[in-house]
């Protein structure tokens, strides 16, 4: 059981808004996540959930039942720090289990939950030693392994894996995912990182300055953003904004096209322009270009491509795949 | 130090100036030493030289000891620097916890009022606390000692250990609001095994001016009963008369203890001064 509604969610510091009224419902089971650039206001909300922080006005129900003023360790909640916030003097197993202990639970049972969650995570030879003899990643399982001890009705991850390298972040990710399916619990989770949203998400709220600007399963935000914002946020790399007037559609303001939703040929097609720069990734093939009637444009290719700065192309949009936007930035219908 | 930017010379001023300082520093403490054990004669006539055979004499310190009362101003000194010490770090350090981490009004106010008293001696205040003593009817007592020293060092630990308590991280403090530890159990069980270094500090910082004090006990307590030490030796400097030898065991004797808790304190001092510096 978990699921979280919030309403009308205000946070200000003195005249500052931080949080500008968010609304949203969360179902038992759902993998949410939050995602913004920073200082959009995704970890207040997040603190706001968890009752770290409370909201100016607006209310925090779980499970139906107003949270306002629970504190946090009452909540049902559980959360995982991007700093992984260990505590330094006490064991992983201590770890693990201070929060069972503090809510006057039988040793035995102690145990046997730390146990459990120490073998999902691989983490049993380490529940002896202190965080400071763990590696970047093992801290961050104890972190997680603390939360599943808890056995929360909500899982709340601030930025677990910004601290982490690569080969970790991508290893961690996937360990998140196997998590949920097979917990099945709901995770709520931070992130800047567009990468991560779209790929553990199935629903990601996108927020910007204090506003909810679009709430989709991931493929939905890709394929069809409602604003601006959602479009350039949502898709690596960005996609390519075109004023309208400039390709003769005097209905929208801006146009915007996917630089995978492209073609390219040296012989013919919409948009002729030079190659300013190429970036080859093996895989994908990224090619700027400086175009007659649609300016900068980037455009990306799969396989690799022999173009070369100065070489003259023709870049075509693959029919229906421009995305229209008005004079609101508000996609057109 | 790399050796591209360490030169010969450079290295040899710094340690001259260091080694100079160090034994300027020093030199009076090796004096009161060797002085204390020759005799009277000795002291005068060749007060830099150690003590030879013939000169050597423990009669200093058959005077301070034979004196008896030497045991209970040792005690009281003891007494007093302990409790002040214990007083000052846990106050300070709830006071400093409060100002680092709860935001309410007049935070910032509060801190610069409480800054302010390490500016303004609180010598200053003298005859007011004498007043207020008397009133309280705490003259002669311990306890006026423990509580003026305690205001006395409360200011400093604050200033540092706020700033020491700024530097623990929110999200550990916040892992414990949700793991259920009450306020009192964060700042006890996770902020302040974190801060060790800088009670350290505070410790050392708050110990050497109580125990070295003349003045309070002079003033608050000189009766028999509660004379510390730096006061209990006074009663050998006499107007016309002053018994060197057992002035100088006296203080001798003095130094001992505040070494024995020096030592204890300075492993974590060394760390807590370089924690702001070398990271």
């Amino acid at each position: 059981m978990g699921s979280l509604q919030l309403k009308s969610i205000r946070k200000a510091y003195g005249s500052h808004e931080v949080l500008k009224g968010i609304d949203l419902e969360v179902k038992d089971g759902e993998f949410v996540i939050f995602v913004g650039p920073s200082g959009c206001g995704k970890s207040t909300l997040l603190r706001t959930i968890a009752g770290l922080e409370d909201a100016t006005s607006g209310s925090v129900q779980i499970d139906g039942t107003e949270v306002g003023h629970v504190a946090p360790a009452k909540r049902g909640i559980a959360m995982v720090f991007q700093s992984y916030a260990l505590y330094p003097h006490l064991t992983v197993k201590d770890n693990m289990g201070l929060g069972l202990k503090q809510a006057g639970k039988p040793k035995a049972e102690i145990e046997d939950k730390v146990g459990k969650a120490a073998s999902m995570l691989s983490l049993d030879p380490y529940l002896a030693r202190r965080p400071a003899e763990l590696s970047g990643g093992q801290r961050q399982r104890v972190a997680i392994g603390r939360a599943i001890v808890r056995e929360p009705k909500l899982f709340l991850f601030d930025e677990p894996l910004s601290n982490l390298d690569a080969a970790l972040r991508v290893n961690t990710r996937l360990e998140i995912a196997r998590l949920h399916r097979s917990l099945k619990a709901t995770m709520i989770y931070v992130t800047h990182d567009q990468v991560e949203a779209m790929t553990l998400a199935d629903k990601i709220v996108v927020l910007n300055a204090g506003q909810i600007e679009q709430i989709g399963s991931p493929m939905d935000l890709y394929n069809r953003p409602a604003n601006v914002f959602v479009a350039g946020f949502i898709g690596s790399p960005q996609m390519n904004f075109i004023e309208g007037a400039r390709l003769g559609d005097t209905s929208a303001k801006t146009i915007g096209i996917r630089p995978e939703h492209m073609a390219l040929s040296r012989e013919s097609g919409d948009w002729k322009g030079k190659v300013v720069h190429v970036e080859h990734l093996g895989a994908d093939t990224i090619v700027y270009i400086d175009s007659e009637q649609a300016g900068t444009i980037t455009v990306r290719l799969f396989g690799e491509h022999r173009y070369a700065p100065d070489d003259i192309v023709y870049a075509t949009p693959t029919v229906g795949s421009m995305h229209r936007f008005g004079d609101d930035d508000r996609v057109l219908a | 130090m790399s050796k591209a930017r360490d030169s010969f010379l450079r290295t040899g001023f710094v340690h001259a100036a260091l080694i100079a300082y160090t034994l300027v520093s020093l030199f009076p403490v090796f004096l009161t030493i060797i002085n204390s054990f020759k005799d009277r004669n000795a002291i005068f006539r060749a007060p830099l030289t150690i003590p030879t055979p013939q000169t050597f004499s423990l009669i200093g310190y058959e005077t301070v000891l034979g004196q008896g009362d030497f045991a209970t101003y040792f005690q009281n000194s003891f007494i007093v620097t302990i409790v002040s010490i214990a007083l000052v770090l846990l106050f300070g350090a709830m006071a400093a916890f409060a100002l680092s981490e709860y935001r309410f009004r007049g935070n910032t106010v509060m801190g610069l009022y409480l800054a302010i008293g390490i500016m303004i001696p609180i010598r200053l205040g003298t005859v007011a606390i004498l007043q207020g003593m008397v009133a309280a009817n705490l003259v002669n007592t311990l306890t006026a000692l423990i509580l003026v020293y305690t205001a006395q060092g409360l200011p400093l630990a604050i200033f540092i250990l706020s700033e020491f308590m700024r530097t623990v991280s929110d999200d550990l403090k916040n892992a414990g609001r949700i793991d259920g530890l009450s306020e009192y159990s964060i700042f006890f069980r996770l902020v302040l095994p974190l801060v060790r270094p800088a009670m350290a500090t505070v410790a050392v910082f708050t110990m050497i001016p109580i125990w070295n004090d003349l003045w309070f006990p002079l003033i608050l307590a000189p009766a028999e009963a509660t004379k510390t030490v730096t006061l209990g030796s006074q009663i050998f400097i006499g107007q016309f008369v002053t018994n060197w030898n057992a002035v100088l065991a006296a203080l001798s004797l003095a130094i001992l203890p505040v070494l024995v808790l020096y030592v204890i304190f300075s492993r974590q001092l060394i760390r807590g001064i370089t924690a702001g510096a070398v990271k």
